[in-house]
């Protein structure tokens, strides 16, 4: 049985921070568990904070995408926060843009990004 | 009881005549090096390569590679990577030990066969010695020019913070992979350090760009966008914009500017910064 | 290809056969980076590119092992890992290398991806007999 990365939430954004080095499993359980918590939760955003993973192959990057779309699709945005220079480096060098997954240097500017937007959204 | 003669080898010829035969090689040695390395210098460098030259020759014959020419060797790699450093050339770090050969010749006057054997065995482990001597040279200017290219890659990319939240990177001279590759992780590891959202990479310093240059300069911008930060190119010139159109390299979304001043105000704006000019400036 | 392993450390195996294993083979090639003294981001391509194939030999191979360790050429040290399957091996490898092909539901990055993250690459594959991919990174 693999750990399961904790989901936590402040207000109405979902919160997951990765401090371990990511078995495959784990990461679709990840994926499963956020799916499920934004609509119980009725989530209007989530973070991912990558800040602690030195490693992100082809799998946890198509993880990262996928997490993004389901959570468009259930009308939350989600942001990746804090990669690593020489993650991404690599991922660019492997040839994964992560195309829609919108980004932050950090936790603090991801939270005022997913602000922002949320008024934005409010005066249209 | 006679004393026993020994067929006169390499080793007898080179300590036949000690004083002389050193006195001789020096002489040469410091002649040729005009006075660049001080004579006690050179006298004691070479009395002590002399010594393990004799011990290895008497210890286990010509192999130069071998193991008892091991000290001479060592000996020979400080000397010349020592003279690589000063400066001089491999001609006059080879000369250290073929000089050797020129201050033996005066023992081949008496016109044995067997001094001329020995001389000619010697001859050869010298030469080998000498060839020796010119591969630590080139090894020693290979590592002094490595390690002077990594200096100048240090020195040639800083990186500058214009305003809160926007860094640059003024690049100068020819880019090629290697030192746009350091650039490349020095501003993306300046975006955590500052936690600017804005970078500029300015290339009116640079005169040409290849394909594999702007590829570089894309994938330092993609990754900077992967990190949740916007890079800006500026200082695009128009012979560079020409060949980056005729090389047929798409640039795709990134944004580009003429002048570092353009780059700047719209890192700004991106930034929510408004830059309002006072009325009565310049009354 | 045959690797020059360093004389001083023999390469270790490393089995992959369950899903823990590519992060098992992750944990060895990044004490093996670190020791090899690469760059940060020289050891984060190589342990990347590492994990792509342990996943390709676990998920496309049915199993196999990793064999890593330092290796040396011309005075120049570097880290060297092979992963070898007995699976079904791969037909085209020319296009089993091109960026978006995939045999299975992966992003077809693996084989490509890490190509492009390593110094050396080398692809031996038979059909039916198994597929060895061997990668080398060379320190600066």
């Amino acid at each position: 049985m693999s750990e399961r990365v904790p989901v936590l939430r402040i207000g109405d954004i979902l919160l997951v921070s990765i401090q371990v080095d990511l078995e495959d499993q784990t990461v679709l359980d990840l994926q499963e568990d956020l799916a499920d918590q934004i609509v119980a939760r009725s989530a209007r955003g989530v973070i991912i904070d990558i800040t602690a993973v030195e490693i992100v192959d082809s799998f946890v990057g198509r993880m990262l995408a996928t997490i993004a779309s389901i959570s468009r699709l259930l009308d939350a945005e989600t942001v990746v926060v804090g990669m690593r220079p020489a993650v991404a480096i690599t991922l660019v060098e492997l040839g994964l843009s992560l195309g829609g997954v919108r980004t932050a240097l950090d936790l603090e500017k991801g939270l005022a990004l997913l602000r922002r937007s949320a008024t934005g959204a409010e005066l249209q | 009881m006679a004393k026993q003669v020994s067929p006169r080898g390499p080793v007898e010829l080179l300590t036949t005549d000690r004083e002389k035969v050193t006195a001789d090689w020096i002489d040469t040695v410091a002649g040729s090096l005009q006075g660049r390395i001080s004579r006690a210098e050179v006298d004691r460098e070479l009395r002590e390569l002399y010594g393990a030259l004799v011990e290895g020759l008497r210890e286990g014959g010509d192999d130069t590679r071998g193991e008892s020419l091991s000290e001479a060797r060592a000996l020979l790699t400080e000397l010349s990577r020592n003279r690589a450093r000063q400066g001089f050339t491999p001609s006059e770090t080879a000369i250290s030990v073929l000089a050797l050969k020129q201050a033996l010749e005066p023992a081949l006057r008496n016109d044995s066969a067997d001094d001329t054997t020995a001389y000619l065995r010697l001859a050869r482990v010298l030469d080998d010695l000498a060839l020796f001597t010119v591969e630590a040279y080139t090894r020693t200017r290979e590592e002094i020019i490595s390690s002077q290219a990594a200096q100048l890659m240090e020195l040639s990319t800083p990186v500058v913070k214009l305003w809160n939240g926007v860094i640059a990177v003024p690049l100068v001279g020819t880019l090629d992979s290697a030192r746009t590759q350091v650039v490349m992780e020095k501003l993306l590891q300046a975006l955590v350090d500052t936690g600017s959202e804005q970078a500029i990479i300015d290339i009116t310093g640079v005169p040409a760009v290849d394909t594999q240059v702007a590829q570089h300069l894309l994938k330092t911008v993609v990754a900077a966008r992967l990190m949740g930060a916007e890079c800006t190119v500026s200082g695009i010139r128009p012979q560079i914009a020409q060949t980056i159109v005729a090389l047929g390299i798409e640039f795709g979304d990134i944004i580009t500017k003429a002048t570092l001043a353009d780059a700047l105000q719209h890192a700004l704006r991106a930034s929510g910064v408004d830059l309002v000019a006072h009325q009565g400036v310049g009354r | 290809m045959t690797v020059p392993w360093a004389a001083e450390a023999p390469p270790q195996t490393q089995p992959i056969t369950q899903n823990d294993d590519v992060v098992r083979s992750r944990q060895q090639v990044r004490a093996l980076a670190q020791e090899c003294r690469l760059s940060l981001v020289e050891q984060t391509k190589f342990i990347t590119a590492a994990s792509e194939l342990a996943r390709n030999t676990l998920v496309y191979g049915g199993g196999g092992e990793m064999r890593a360790g330092l290796v040396e050429r011309h005075g120049r040290r570097g880290v060297a890992a092979v992963f070898a399957d007995s699976g079904p091996g791969i037909p085209d490898t020319e296009l089993a290398l091109t960026d978006g092909w995939t045999s299975g539901g992966g992003l077809g990055l693996g084989l490509s991806g890490a190509r492009r993250l390593v110094d050396d690459f080398v692809l031996d594959t038979e059909v039916e007999r198994g597929t060895t991919v061997t990668i080398v990174k060379w320190a600066r």
